[in-house]
């Protein structure tokens, strides 16, 4: 316990079963505000469903989840949303229907404090506006404001999931594999991306890529099996000997 | 395919947007001006008043269906509720000699119709979908067998009827003549037409949109659905019973079949077959539906099996209804290229009456000889007359159905390859939608 600011996430020996399944299996975590944290780490070793505990998609079986020092398990997604936390999807989630304009614009419509309004003028609204059309400018959609989402290309609905998810400006950034299938020029273009919108915020990754992991990285943190087993810089992660053994030498085989 | 059209396209086309916008608004005024001029008879004036009605309560349950993904099968409770309050409220208001005009009436049902919502609808709007929609024919069930009991309100299987002209006259209006209630019902059609019009360009009504297409992800850009769906249940509603009141001031009249699940299959009806997808979708339905239901009810006495048919129709080859099947021309129209589609209909149309005609030959024999033991067993039909009894009828029936359907078969293929050209075409010339 830290007299000074409490870290941006903090989770506290978390569980969560499906069934008598333990996933998640006593994990605990801290990420610092302003950092970027990675979290890398096999398939199905339980990335995303630490994602789905933070966010509140799922409440944890047991253990605490805190933002900025205050408990936020089992609050609904929407409340934590409010106060600060966004995340995107591993599997893309947009609002299929709706023109990649409509799905930014209401992306940010709380956070501006426009919330259930029924009396104002969704289009005569300067700020939103002027935040939408600056938040495509930066995902590189401008072009393709006003086409449905669900005939956008993969590379575009990732750019998209990470719009909508860092539009409404929230101060933790939670994202779960965003250059997933991505080619390499991509990749350094969504890595860019990334770096300029989380610019001052808290990140924390889920990526596979381990170029992009290192690159990007202030420390990363490895999840195996439902519990964290090494958390770092990437210098001690490179060369931790339990991550070796249990992850980085798998790929390097 | 570059993006480049599009862009430039923008800038003039938004002017243009903005001029159809409203040139389409005053269109609408105006065809409500001329309507009673063309068609003046007592008929007509009544027909176009129930159109209003229709309009009103279709684009209300649109707000649900189409808008934030709800299917109710119970919202003409807000309907009947909404009406069952404005026969009240005429009494009350005509035996106290309250200074209140006949047509602030409808705002009183469209409050009803709010309350009760707003009362009924908290539970049912936590869940979308199944647990929706069978909460909603719960409650619907729950309402129409309270209306059968509480008789004091509802007056059991006959109503509760009122006199509309005996309320405070403004302007010496008595609204006793058809003629009158017709321009009411306009004057609030066209108040709820632009009402639930701006709604859907509010920040709620784009929420609307987005728990409709994906009520996970609202969550985690700051919304309650749960809310959202509350809200647009709320305004379904008010709007509701707005149509309700309308059509109680029409008849006089309120009684239990207002609340009843045909009603609300009115509702759902006209919206589907008119399109879900559009605003103006529920519109171009409640006008056919009212329409088709006047006049078939007068053709035959099995009207409801083609309105039936029709629907299923819709559902399976037409899923976007006829706003949604308009729609889809629209590339094809800005791109110049309707011509050779327009030709493959033309040519598709003969044999697919063909078919029809034979149908529905074939069900009025069936009906003939089923149901109407009463009836004449000689039919009259597109300017025929048929003994029902005749094989010949049936061999006629039969022999229309297979030959029209062969070859509309052949035809309908022939469209769709006719419309897929043309559609490429108009994708080349950057033409999307
Ligand atoms: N809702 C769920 N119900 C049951 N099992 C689940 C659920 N979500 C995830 N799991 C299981 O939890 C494990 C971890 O999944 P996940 O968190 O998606 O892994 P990762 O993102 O690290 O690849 C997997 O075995 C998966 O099958
Ligand atoms: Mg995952």
């Amino acid at each position: 316990m830290t007299p000074s600011a409490p870290p941006a996430i903090a989770l506290d020996d978390v569980r969560k079963s499906f069934g008598r399944l333990e996933i998640i299996r006593g994990l605990n975590l801290s990420v610092a505000a302003g950092e970027r944290h990675a979290i890398i780490g096999p398939n199905g070793a339980g990335k995303s469903t630490t994602f789905n505990l933070i966010s509140g998609y799922m409440a944890p079986t047991s253990g605490e989840v805190r933002l900025d020092g205050q408990v936020i398990s089992g609050l609904p997604p929407f409340q934590i949303n409010r106060r600060g936390l966004s995340r995107s999807f591993q599997v893309t989630n947009v609002f299929a229907h709706m023109s990649v304009w409509e799905n930014v614009r209401c992306a940010l419509l709380w956070t501006t404090g426009h919330r259930y309004a029924f009396w104002k003028n969704v289009d005569r609204l300067p700020d939103v506006r002027e935040r939408t059309a600056m938040i495509l400018e930066d995902i590189g959609l401008a072009a393709r404001a006003e086409v449905p989402a669900g005939l956008l290309t993969y590379a575009e609905q990732r750019a998209l999931e990470i719009g909508i998810t860092t539009a409404g400006g929230a101060k933790v950034i939670l994202l779960d594999e965003p250059t997933a299938g991505m080619s390499h020029a991509e990749t350094e273009r969504a890595v860019a991306l990334i770096r300029r919108l989380t610019e001052g915020r808290t990140l924390l990754i889920v990526e596979h890529d381990m170029s992009v992991v290192f690159g990007l990285a202030d420390r990363i943190s490895v999840l195996v099996y439902g519990q964290i087993i090494a958390s770092g810089t990437p210098d001690q992660i490179r060369n931790d000997a339990r991550v070796q053994e249990a992850y980085l030498g798998v790929e390097a085989a | 395919m570059s993006s480049t059209p599009f862009a430039l396209a923008a800038a003039p086309s938004r002017r243009r947007d903005a001029l159809q916008f409203y040139g389409a608004w005053l269109a609408v005024i105006a065809v409500m001006l001329i309507l009673p001029r063309a068609f003046s008879s007592g008929g007509a004036l009544t027909t176009f008043s129930l159109m209003g009605i229709s309009v009103i309560f279709a684009l209300s349950y649109n707000i649900l269906l189409g808008q934030t993904g709800m299917l109710s099968f119970g919202h003409a409770v807000y309907y009947g509720l909404g009406g069952f309050l404005a026969v009240h409220a005429m009494n009350a208001i005509g035996a106290a000699k309250w200074p209140v005009p006949l047509p602030v009436v409808p705002l009183i049902g469209g409050l009803a119709g709010l309350v009760f919502a707003l009362i009924l609808g908290w539970v049912s709007t936590r869940r979308s979908g199944t647990a929706f929609a069978m909460i909603s024919l719960g409650v619907a069930e729950l309402v129409a067998s309270s209306a059968l009991i509480l008789r004091s309100f509802f007056g059991g299987e006959a109503g509760v009827t009122a006199n509309r002209t005996k309320l405070f006259k403004l302007f010496g209006l008595s609204f006793g003549p058809q003629i009158q209630i017709y321009y009411l019902v306009a004057a609030w059609t066209l108040i709820a037409l632009i009402a639930m019009y701006a709604l859907t360009r509010t920040p709620f009504g784009r929420m609307c949109n987005a728990v409709r297409d994906n009520p996970e992800r609202v969550q985690f850009v700051g919304y309650d659905p749960h809310i959202v769906r509350y809200i647009a249940f709320a305004f379904a509603g008010l709007f509701a019973g707005i149509a309700g009141a309308l059509s109680a001031i029409n008849f006089e009249i309120a009684n239990s079949a207002y609340l009843g699940t045909q009603q609300s299959g009115v509702a759902l009806f006209a919206a589907y077959i008119g399109g879900i997808g559009v605003f103006i979708g529920p519109v171009i339905g409640a006008i056919l539906v009212t329409y088709l239901s006047l006049v078939l009810s007068d053709l035959s006495s099995v009207w409801q099996l083609y309105f039936g048919l029709i629907f299923i129709a819709v559902v399976a080859f037409a899923p976007g209804g006829i706003a949604g099947l308009l729609l889809r021309h629209r590339p094809l129209l800005r791109a110049g290229q309707m011509w050779p589609v327009l030709r493959a209909y033309v040519v598709a149309a003969p044999p697919t009456a063909v078919m029809l005609a034979g149908l529905v030959l074939g069900i009025e024999i069936v009906v003939r000889h089923t149901v109407g033991t009463s009836d004449d067993p000689v039919m009259h039909l597109f300017g025929y007359s048929l003994d029902t009894g005749s094989p010949l009828s049936w061999a006629i029936a039969a022999l229309l159905t297979l030959v029209g359907f062969t070859l509309a078969r052949l035809t309908w293929k022939h469209v769709a390859r006719a419309f897929d050209d043309a559609m490429t075409v108009a994708r080349a010339k950057g033409y999307l939608a």
